[in-house]
């Protein structure tokens, strides 16, 4: 926020920049591609993508699957990754666990989408009593702490992958629709908008023609960087006990189940720690990575 | 402009955002407040065991006003907690909440001011040390160190800090609270993520900075380079410090739930937890009430300081030079 009140220049001299419609695309592709973090993001997620939506076919066994009398064994041989205390087979629990990750990670943001950015498209487009109401909301929701409220809503309606999903989703779409709405809003004071409606466009043509394709650079981008964010919530909601429960794998809950036994089972901590670890690197390389290569600056 | 009449200004700027943050923490207290009695059930529901006999409940919700209509009780509560007193916490009742908060928070600031400390000097200096030797190994350690510390979940490095310092190396104890040792894991879990932010924002504000205009000008009349860095580097840095970096502070004051799970510390963070799961609802409204107040307030100390370092900005938005 300092930064850009302090420059206003650079911010000029971009938006010349962006109104070259063909290359645009090109141009940040091309950018994306010369970020080594970007690519060694791009290179995690597609691993644990892979790792977590194909566990069901991929993992040793099914994540139900327990025999007590391989509880308690240490990572090596027939269990690469050990067992847990009761004999659950730790790579299948560890792969099950980043697939809950990102299935959450990826419906709660839909989730923030669907709730954030008509309200911020609202809000941007009509102005008036419409963007009154929807900063008003914006602002009481950032004054009640996130987390609080998080937990607040998850004693309320359950646990459980369903409702952790909902309330991710509804406590983590202020960012977009303040995202949305501020695009909309100096995107509207363009001369080509005035153009365009001094020709006889109407506000929906302006809207869809002109406004959204020019916001949605950096919507993508606030959308890339949601996803680590939510699948942190989950895997923090799970760590205190309030999240998904068994006999659904979540790294978080791994992560608490875990204290109890450290000190000798350390692969129990470890290895969910590592998983969780990665998802966050991996997504917020390729966030950034998406944000450099789109932000019209960078030209 | 004079000078008093830009104190006049400076006053009635803080009496207006004062009589918001009012406003705020009223909306904020009738929200929570409804929120907490749409929840289904209540502290003193019969639950599936059904142990509470009828008389016994009506008498509890009596003693503890539920039988009222709800805006009673919200107009009671707020009155009484306008004197400082919120109630007796049904989660231990034979204390109060202020009580309650009082033996509570001690622990949790014992962790969060040490936290603060350590974060934003060592945070300064990494920054500035990045800044000055930009594209260096230094610079590129500290960024990706900045990286991991805004990115990891301080949960996760705490763990690795009991499997490396407790379990591998055993050092130290895996969590407890009381001895002066049990403080150092969680101070280091605690402070990576403010540190990097410091440390990150130091570096580009700094960066930015010595690329100004003003800067320029500095040098090329010929102010010594000390003099350049000191003051007009140095104050132009402190813009994002105060405005991103201070409303982290209520945060680590308040506590980490996660911290304070990872590392058994009895602080005020497990209360958040604890006081939904009970339907304790005088001690979720003071907790509440207690972050609104720190945030509110933070947020006005930063809004003053930001003007006061950069003079371009002016109060409100108005153009009053």
């Amino acid at each position: 926020m300092a930064i850009t009140t302090t420059s206003s220049l650079p911010n000029a001299e971009a938006r010349l920049g962006v109104q070259e419609p063909r290359s645009a695309m090109h141009y940040a592709l091309r950018r994306f591609r010369r970020q080594r973090l970007a690519m060694v993001g791009l290179v995690i997620v597609t691993f644990l993508l892979i790792l977590g939506f194909g566990a069901p076919l991929l993992a040793p066994t099914d994540y139900r699957e327990a025999s007590l009398m391989d509880a308690n064994r240490f990572p090596g041989g027939e269990f690469p990754l050990g067992t847990d205390t009761i004999g659950h087979d730790f790579l299948t629990r560890v792969m099950f666990g980043i697939r809950t990750s990102l299935m959450v990670g990826f419906a709660a943001v839909a989730v923030a989408c669907l709730v954030g950015i008509p309200l911020g498209m609202a809000a941007g487009l009509r102005g008036g009593w419409t963007d009154f109401a929807v900063m008003r909301i914006i602002e009481i929701m950032t004054a009640f702490p996130g987390l609080l409220f998080a937990i607040f809503l998850v004693t309320v309606i359950g646990s459980g992958i369903g409702n952790i999903i909902f309330v991710i989703g509804v406590t983590s779409w202020l960012t977009l629709a303040r995202l949305m709405r501020a695009q909309l809003l100096t995107l509207r004071e363009q001369d080509y908008v005035s153009a365009a409606r001094s020709m006889g466009a109407t506000d929906l043509n302006i809207a869809v023609r002109h406004l959204l394709p020019n916001a949605v650079a950096p919507v993508i981008v606030a959308i890339t960087l949601a996803i680590p964010t939510a699948i942190f919530a989950e895997a923090g909601l799970s760590y205190l006990g309030i999240g998904i429960n068994e006999p659904t794998p979540s790294l978080g809950k791994m992560v608490s189940d875990s204290a109890p036994y450290i000190r000798i089972y350390w692969h129990l901590g470890l290895f969910p720690t590592l998983a969780i670890a990665l998802i966050m690197l991996g997504f917020s390389f390729v966030g950034d990575g998406l944000r450099d290569a789109l932000d019209p600056r960078q030209n | 402009m004079g000078t008093s009449g830009k104190g006049l200004a400076m006053g009635q700027y803080i009496v207006s955002r004062l009589l918001g943050l009012v406003f705020v923490l009223f909306v904020v207290s009738v929200v929570a407040f409804l929120l907490m009695h749409a929840v289904p059930g209540g502290p003193f529901a019969p639950d599936e065991r059904g142990r509470m006999p009828e008389a016994t409940r009506m008498a509890q919700m009596e003693k503890y006003g539920l039988d009222q209509p709800l805006h009673i009780q919200y107009v009671k509560y707020m009155w009484n907690a306008l004197q400082l007193d919120f109630g007796v916490p049904f989660q231990s009742p034979t204390e109060t909440v202020t009580s309650l908060i009082a033996r509570a928070w001690p622990v949790t600031l014992k962790i969060g001011i040490p936290t603060i400390i350590l974060s934003y000097t060592l945070g300064t200096i990494l920054g500035v040390v990045a800044a000055m030797r930009q594209n260096s190994w230094v610079d590129y350690v500290v960024s990706f160190m900045a990286t991991l510390g805004l990115v990891v979940p301080n949960f996760v490095v705490a763990l690795w800090l009991i499997l490396f310092f407790s379990v591998y190396l055993g050092w130290l104890e895996p969590g407890g609270w009381g001895k002066p040792q049990h403080y150092i894991m969680p101070i280091v879990a605690y402070s990576l993520t403010p540190m990097a932010l410091v440390a990150r924002y130091t570096r580009s504000a700094i960066l930015e900075v010595l690329r100004s205009d003003h800067v320029r000008t500095a040098r090329a009349k010929g102010l010594a380079e000390k003099k350049v860095m000191l003051w007009h580097v140095g104050r132009n840095a402190m813009i994002p410090f105060v405005t991103i970096l201070l409303p982290e502070i209520p945060n680590i004051l308040t506590g980490s739930i996660f911290i304070e799970a990872a590392f058994r510390i009895p602080g005020l963070g497990r209360f958040f937890v604890t006081s939904t799961q009970t339907r304790d609802y005088p001690m979720i409204l003071a907790l509440v009430l207690l972050i609104a107040v720190l945030w509110g307030v933070t947020y006005i100390i930063t809004d003053i300081l930001y003007t006061i370092l950069d003079p371009r900005i002016r109060l409100g938005g108005r153009s009053n030079s």
